[in-house]
């Protein structure tokens, strides 16, 4: 069977330190405002007053994502210019020279990985640190990790420790067949009912 | 008990990451390298890519990943170094100032001219003021050994002498409380024992912002896979409370004290306590062990069950003050006391308060009562510096003996200025009766600790602007600082990757790490050492001062020092940069425990303590007379602003100013990244923005009666009602009206000092915010 590459991330004990983002960010060399890997703090709950004490159900976690390199890539479906190709190992892998800049792709995919670089008039997202790992090395993010959280490999052997194909808010993963795999926080439970919500959006650039 | 602290048994519990590092680009080289240390708790080791001169790409730490000496993984800030290093706000050149003292008008001057005006006000105070009256502050922007106000103290000395200071703006409390207890600062194991425990208490520590040692974070990730309970006790829903925590218990600010005794109480009045161990280890427990001539005193029981005051210290009493429901604090205490071995960490925000002693003493008195002291797995509590010798904070650059024996606490620096000659060992002087001088010369390296770091920063630039009190300040720095911006000279410095440095592991893990050379300094900046070396020149003190070193020549001497005094098999300079390592480390193959020996034969080997035992009373301050605020036990003491105070009418919401992310201290404020990454915003509970009509991502002004902010907000769930959080370190940018647009936590603390270790409380703070419309 073909590897297929995938990143999974254990979110019960990510602490959102955005190491991740940021060496991400030295490796690619990206301005602010572009941002190839991205983590959500996904927040919810409240308080009581009990008397004089305080009652909380608050919870929180991190998402790290990046680009999922999906089996299904919408970025690929929409691109007017054929910017993007999907590689035998699954990444999907992104063009620049060929790319018009018209949003598309970034409009489309359901994670907000394609991302637009005002400066350069183009698009651009994680290339799953492809020239590293075909020269034997690792992704910026992945060696980064402080928690050691954050790995990659093949999609088939990372789903047998990571449980978890969806973790709230992400998109269902029925739509673009990501290769992400995670450990859920254990709150990510209650994050439905609790209606948690992407609490730090203006770090996201949204 | 499981295990007995080898980590043969713990081995295994994670797939060890073996990343290998990238290929350089191009023709580049790799060199691995220390992350420049800016006294942030963690010492990391990155690998910088050059470049045709230039660093162009930072990896992190990509040796082999063995517990027993883990990879030195740099977070954020390491990994955003970049963005600093390469700044172009970078000074260049010696300025000097041409407008009013803080008006930050420079003209650029040569470094002759610069050398020569330095060397000479260096004289004329010490011809008119004496020695005494030149003070070189705290402060930790340089933090190796080879730079730093450690080069210019070296050189003063060599002078005849400075004002000294002792203690420290982060744990002055617990590190003057600890020995009280114990009679040492040594009161930690080394943190793979943390893999030992069962349950840990992470009280008002945040391992996964502010660090707190490189893995401190990992190495709880690892506790917990082994079957540890976490519980996090902070006003703030941390980054470690999220993901390391099973629990996190909110409880407000400055009344931790409080919660500890309720527990303490409901362990005493269950049994729970280790009575054999007690009885055996501690004095001043109960009536029946209290020192000799003070058996009528109130023992730490005696207030517990209130006998003298007649206020039980129970959960009822406990919930009004700390905001923690009766049953979670009934809850924690039998936990706590009941699943062994357990951890209670301090952290040190708690003790940078009014009455920061007692919290200390009191989580010191928890964990000797649970007999936790001395097992591995337990935790003794207080500062923690890590068994068996004190751990890596073992500074060697030789700064000589200061022929001026005063010694002022680092937090009164401005007292030293403001009264002086007043000041007395009644205001924690030492080395000598009163002051010679008051402070007129001001030489600060790597410091933003005067005007942004300190309290109160209105107060302290009105005493800065006073040219009649200090007349002469220098600064270096690589950037601008809003301390910079009040200096008479302000020297450009380098980056710690512009020179040559050596580290040690900060507080935890036994570590060298080197900082060579990587890149030639910007303009005309250079280094610390560089700088003094130059004055010292026009002070004819060049010889004694360098002794023919320069600074590569003083790293291999910090390298030998530490050969002779700790660490025998470390490698010299040349096999270091041959191997390309970055860093030597010992590995924890069987982790140290703290007071194994006194727990085993506390006869044999006693503590430094008066009695020898665990003094949960203190002889030593029952003498001090000063029960209200330095009382013999640990107590609770409501704090001079709180919100039980007539102070709470106008400032109701308490400010607290964590460590975060986005900065070390004041330092990478201007960093790009960080800022995009963690945004400095005031932290409010909904709850208490909706009473305020305050929207999320509103303006709001932060005041009382020391200054006012102007911040955007962030409503949360994540700070505790009652509380507003605006992390500390921000720039003070006062606007034409003296407003501060930067978000300077310390435009709202207090100058106010501790009463035993006359340290920081610049927690204890009392604000109004409301909605600001420009």
């Amino acid at each position: 069977m073909r590897r297929r590459l995938a990143f999974a991330v254990d979110t019960s004990v990510c602490t959102g330190c955005k190491a991740c983002q940021t060496a991400c960010k030295d490796r690619h060399g990206l301005p602010v405002g572009v941002l190839w890997r991205r983590v959500y703090e996904v927040a919810g709950g409240g308080w009581t007053r009990e008397g004089e004490a305080w009652r909380h159900d608050v919870f929180s976690y991190s998402l790290s994502i990046s680009c999922n390199h999906c089996d299904e890539p919408v970025c690929l479906a929409v691109c007017p210019s054929s910017s993007y190709v999907t590689r035998p190992d699954g990444l999907v892998v992104h063009d620049p020279d060929r790319c018009l800049g018209c949003g598309n792709c970034a409009w489309a995919c359901p994670y907000g990985a394609p991302q637009f670089d005002a400066a350069r008039g183009v698009t651009s997202k994680c290339d799953f640190c492809a020239a590293e790992i075909d020269a034997g090395g690792t992704p910026a993010c992945v060696a980064a990790c402080p928690l050691r959280a954050l790995e990659w490999g093949d999609l088939s052997e990372l789903a047998v420790r990571f449980a978890s194909p969806d973790v709230h808010p992400l998109p269902d993963p029925g739509l673009t067949t990501p290769a992400l795999r995670l450990t859920p926080h254990r709150d990510a439970a209650r994050a439905v009912p609790a209606r948690a919500r992407v609490a730090n959006r203006e770090e996201i650039g949204e | 008990m499981p295990g007995a602290g080898f980590l043969d048994n713990v081995k295994n519990l994670w797939r060890g990451h073996r990343a290998p590092a990238s290929r350089p680009e191009g023709d580049g080289q790799r060199i691995r390298v220390g992350c420049p240390a800016h006294n942030c708790g963690g010492r990391c080791l990155l690998v910088a890519h050059l470049k045709d001169g230039r660093i162009v790409r930072l990896d992190t730490d990509d040796r082999p990943d063995e517990l027993a000496a883990p990879q030195l993984r740099a977070c954020v800030r390491g990994r955003a170094y970049l963005r600093r290093q390469y700044h172009p706000d970078r000074l260049l050149r010696p300025q000097k100032r041409i407008g009013p003292r803080g008006a930050a008008q420079f003209a650029e001057i040569s470094w002759d001219e610069a050398w020569q005006l330095l060397a000479g006000e260096l004289r004329r105070v010490r011809e008119v003021h004496g020695n005494g009256a030149i003070f070189v502050p705290y402060g930790t922007g340089a933090y190796n050994q080879v730079g730093g106000p450690a080069t210019a103290r070296r050189l003063l000395h060599l002078f005849g002498g400075c004002l000294g200071h002792h203690n420290s703006y982060s744990w002055a409390a617990t590190n003057v409380a600890t020995p009280t207890v114990y009679g040492t600062r040594v009161t930690g194991n080394q943190r793979q024992d943390w893999l030992n425990a069962r349950y840990i208490l992470m009280w008002g520590w945040n391992p996964a912002e502010m660090r707190d040692g490189t893995n401190s974070d990992f190495f709880l990730k690892l506790a917990r896979q082994r079957g540890a309970r976490t519980v996090c006790i902070d006003p703030r829903h941390t980054l470690t409370a999220q993901s390391l925590a099973d629990e996190w218990v909110p409880v407000r600010p400055g009344t931790d004290a409080a919660l500890m005794a309720a527990m303490a109480h409901i362990i005493v009045t269950d049994g729970l306590h280790d009575a054999e161990f007690v009885r055996t280890h501690c004095v001043g427990f109960d009536a029946s062990q209290m020192p000799p001539g003070l058996s009528g005193e109130e023992s730490w029981v005696d207030y517990l069950l209130g006998r003298r005051d007649g206020v039980p210290k129970t959960p009822d009493w406990a919930e009004p003050i700390t905001g923690v429901p009766r049953d979670v604090i009934a809850r924690l205490a039998r936990e706590y006391a009941t699943t062994k071995p357990a951890v209670l960490y301090q952290g040190y925000g708690m003790q940078r308060r009014a009455y920061g002693e007692q919290v200390v003493r009191a989580g010191c008195a928890l964990a000797a009562i649970t007999g936790n002291v001395g097992v591995p797995g337990g935790w003794a509590s207080g500062l923690g510096l890590q068994a068996p010798d004190g751990g890596p904070l073992w500074t060697v650059f030789p700064t000589g003996e200061n022929p001026i024996k005063a010694s002022i606490p680092v937090f009164l620096w401005s007292e030293a200025v403001l009264r002086g000659r007043e000041l007395s060992a009644a205001d924690g002087l030492e080395g000598a009766e009163r002051l010679t001088a008051d402070v007129r010369l001001i030489w600060a390296v790597a410091t933003n600790c005067l005007v942004n770091q300190h309290a109160n920063v209105n107060r302290s630039a009105a005493i800065l602007r006073d040219e009649r009190r200090v007349e002469f300040l220098v600064v270096q720095d690589q950037f601008l600082t809003p301390t910079a911006r009040f200096a008479d000279l302000v020297l450009p410095a380098c980056t710690q990757w512009e020179t040559w440095g050596v580290q040690d592991g900060w507080k935890y893990g036994d570590e060298v790490i080197l900082l060579p050379k990587l890149v030639e300094p910007p303009g005309e900046s250079m280094s610390d050492y560089a700088i003094v070396r130059g004055v010292a020149r026009r002070l004819g003190l060049e010889e004694a001062y360098s002794e023919g070193r320069d600074e590569r020549a003083w790293v291999e001497w910090c390298l030998a020092r530490w050969r002779e005094t700790r660490f025998p098999d470390l490698p010299t300079l040349d096999e270091l940069l041959a191997s390309n390592a970055g860093v030597w480390a010992r590995p924890a193959t069987r982790p140290a425990v703290a007071f194994e020996d006194f727990r085993r034969d506390p006869e044999a080997f006693p503590l430094d303590t008066p009695s020898g035992k665990i003094e949960i009373f203190s002889a030593a301050l029952h003498d001090l007379r000063r029960p209200d605020e330095v009382p013999a036990v640990p107590k609770y003491i409501q704090e001079w602003e709180s919100p039980f105070g007539p102070e709470s009418a106008s400032f109701p919401l308490q400010l607290v100013g964590h460590h975060s992310l986005r900065r070390v201290h004041s330092t990478h404020d201007n960093n790009d990244w960080l800022a995009e990454a963690f945004p400095q915003r005031l932290l409010v509970n909904p709850l208490d923005a909706s009473a305020r009509a305050i929207a999320d991502g509103d303006l709001v002004r932060i005041y009382n009666e020391r200054g006012e902010v102007v911040v955007r907000c962030r409503l949360t769930a994540r700070i505790m009602p009652g509380v507003v959080d605006l992390a500390q370190g921000a720039w003070w940018t006062p606007d034409a009206s003296g407003r501060d647009r930067g978000g300077s936590v310390n435009v709202l603390t207090s100058e106010r000092w501790t009463p035993l270790a006359r340290g920081s409380a610049q927690h204890t703070a009392m604000v109004q915010v409301a909605k600001a419309f420009r």
